[in-house]
């Protein structure tokens, strides 16, 4: 995703003299296709976060439109109140790219496990908040978001093959995509963890079960009709979440149904924070978080088949 | 109008003494900076002229100094002035940036330079002649950050960065003497590889002529080290920790209020 992301902002940044790119001293192999392009437009801060987005702030006010790219714990969490005074305050189109989002840095430890960062970008009124779910998406997510007059997070994941069935690159901006159709449940989920849940919906098809899965690619502004629209139509809906249940996705999709009153029952599939983090591949992680294929495969037949029992 | 120091300080009275609110003494450390600034320096045809200096109060809680220097200039009225700390008023006690000439909101230390440094930055990309003022406290250097900024500034030759730290040596809950000890302050500033000039902080004239003589074109980032005296001009709170938070009395207030008209 970050290799197709930064292809596309060389192709930005040769159309627009403003779009400029700070790191955090991060981005060894990945970002010198714009360094080689634009070496005057690139700026490695140095590891001081902070002062990333305050010299971002600066020049955004000045109307550029400077990208600053870190690790998604690091370029969120350490400079957070410089985002919140910053660009939020003054409505200023910094970019934050956040890569890693989720168990991505799996063997790297928990200091590099974004897991809130969906909800702490999504707490920040104005703050647009993306999480494109494969390299494809990432591409058009960019393209479609690059231009807006405030401030963006962007949750990037490291994958740069995988391709979502059904998703064919398609973003738009505050819109859910509906990426299979289904009639038994729905499956609303973002980010690189969408391919789990797709692999889910194959494992209840051979078993008979219809899965509606849903990309809820924009946090922020949260497409809140058109997901309530999809929640009406049914009884069982799934979170799936590289991130601690609460703050993202799974808060956003609760809000809806109590908000609206839908008759839903909701099933929040993400990382407990109650539990000890551990350190392990993207994959054992997944699999220790009940996140795998199997797992919610699993948690969705419990739930159906407690719905059956409850009648 | 011209902007003098006594003119700032009055304003600073009168206005909190109205609102009822405290930080004057912090305010009254900076009115001969300000009133410098803001008279002869900044070079701000108009508030929303695009190639203007810009001024960024880091230590935002001394904005009502700005304020009465934003008034004089005839930039904000004497009815927005009086909104001071009002409900629904753009002055609260630390700026805010929809407020006509203020550039940044402010009002958690250790911002404004890093701010200010991407702004000087903006400046040269664009090959504009423009220069960035940030208004910093010594405090306020206890603040990681501010050094973060200081070492990109000098690595980067923003030339035309200029910081001023009111060096009052008084923090919100003591001198910084005792709190976080930073002797040298200059000594610390040249060796990140700036441009530094120890100065009087209520000597108009030398902070006018110290800054006429940077070279903003190229080089290294400037600081003026300005020694300040926390609460100047009114006796009773010079370098009094109190005077950083308190309101005054109506007996307080008099008297004041005297010692700045003949200050």
């Amino acid at each position: 995703m970050r290799k197709a992301f930064v292809n596309t902002l060389v192709e930005l940044a040769a159309k627009d003299e403003r779009v400029l790119l700070l790191t955090g001293d991060l981005g060894y192999t990945v970002l010198e296709p714009f360094i080689e392009k634009f070496p005057d437009r690139f700026f490695n801060v140095g590891v001081a976060e902070q002062n990333m987005i305050g010299i971002a702030t600066g020049l955004a006010e000045s109307g550029f439109i400077p990208f600053v790219y870190s690790i998604a714990t690091f370029a969120l969490l350490r400079p957070y109140e410089f985002i919140r005074n910053g660009p939020v305050l003054h409505k200023l189109a910094v970019r934050i790219i956040g890569l890693g989002g989720g168990f991505e840095y799996g063997p790297a430890g928990i200091t590099h496990h974004a897991l809130e960062d969906l909800g702490v970008t999504r707490l920040q009124p104005g703050m647009a908040v993306i999480a494109p779910s494969d390299f494809q998406q990432a591409r058009s997510a960019l393209l479609a978001s690059w231009n807006l007059p405030g401030p963006v997070y962007y949750r990037l994941g490291k994958d740069e093959k995988t391709v979502i069935p059904g998703l064919q690159g398609k973003f738009e901006l505050g819109k859910p995509q509906v990426i299979r159709e289904g009639t038994d449940l729905v499956i609303l989920t973002c980010g690189g963890i969408a391919c789990e849940a797709y692999a889910a919906t194959e494992i209840l098809a051979s078993k008979g079960i219809s899965t509606e899965v849903v990309l809820v690619s924009t946090l922020s502004p949260a497409p809140i009709k058109d997901l309530a629209g999809i929640l009406e139509n049914f009884p069982l809906a799934l979170t799936v979440e590289a991130h601690y249940t609460t703050g993202g996705i799974g808060s956003l999709v609760s809000e809806i149904i109590a908000e609206k009153n839908i008759p839903c029952r909701l099933v929040r599939c993400g990382v407990d924070s109650t539990k000890n983090v551990a350190t392990g591949s993207q994959a054992y992680l997944h699999k220790k978080y009940n996140l795998s294929a199997d797992a919610l495969a699993k948690q969705v037949i419990q739930n159906l088949r407690m719905r059956r029992v409850n009648r | 109008m011209k902007i003098t120091a006594q003119e700032v300080r009055r304003i600073i009275l009168e206005q909190a003494k109205r609102a009822n609110v405290g930080h004057i003494g912090s305010a009254l450390s900076i009115a001969d900076i300000v009133a410098t600034l803001y008279d002869k320096v900044l070079n701000i045809p108009d508030p929303d002229s695009v190639e203007r200096d810009k001024f960024i109060l880091s230590k935002g809680h001394a904005a009502l100094a700005v304020y009465a220097a934003l008034y004089l200039k005839g930039w904000i009225s004497a009815e927005e002035l009086n909104t001071y700390c009002a409900d629904g008023s753009l002055l609260g006690v630390h700026p805010e940036h929809a407020l006509t000439g203020i550039d940044f909101s402010t009002g958690s230390l250790g911002h404004g330079l890093s701010i200010a440094s991407g702004a000087a930055l903006a400046a040269r990309l664009r090959n504009k002649h423009q220069r960035v003022f940030a208004l910093i406290s010594d405090a306020e250097c206890n603040e990681g950050s501010v050094w973060e900024a200081v070492m990109f500034a000098a690595h980067h030759r923003l030339s035309n960065l200029i910081a001023i730290i009111d060096l009052n040596g008084q923090q919100a809950f003591g001198y910084t003497k005792e709190v976080i000890a930073m002797p040298d302050m200059e000594g610390r500033w040249k060796s990140f590889n700036w441009d530094t000039h120890e100065l009087d902080g209520h000597n108009q004239e030398q902070i006018r002529k110290v800054i006429e003589g940077l070279n903003t074109g190229s080089g290294q980032p400037h600081v003026l080290i300005a020694h300040t005296t926390f609460g100047k001009g009114v006796s009773f709170m010079e370098n009094k920790i109190k005077w950083h938070y308190w309101p005054m009395s109506e007996e307080e207030y008099k008297t004041a209020l005297n010692e700045v008209k003949g200050y």
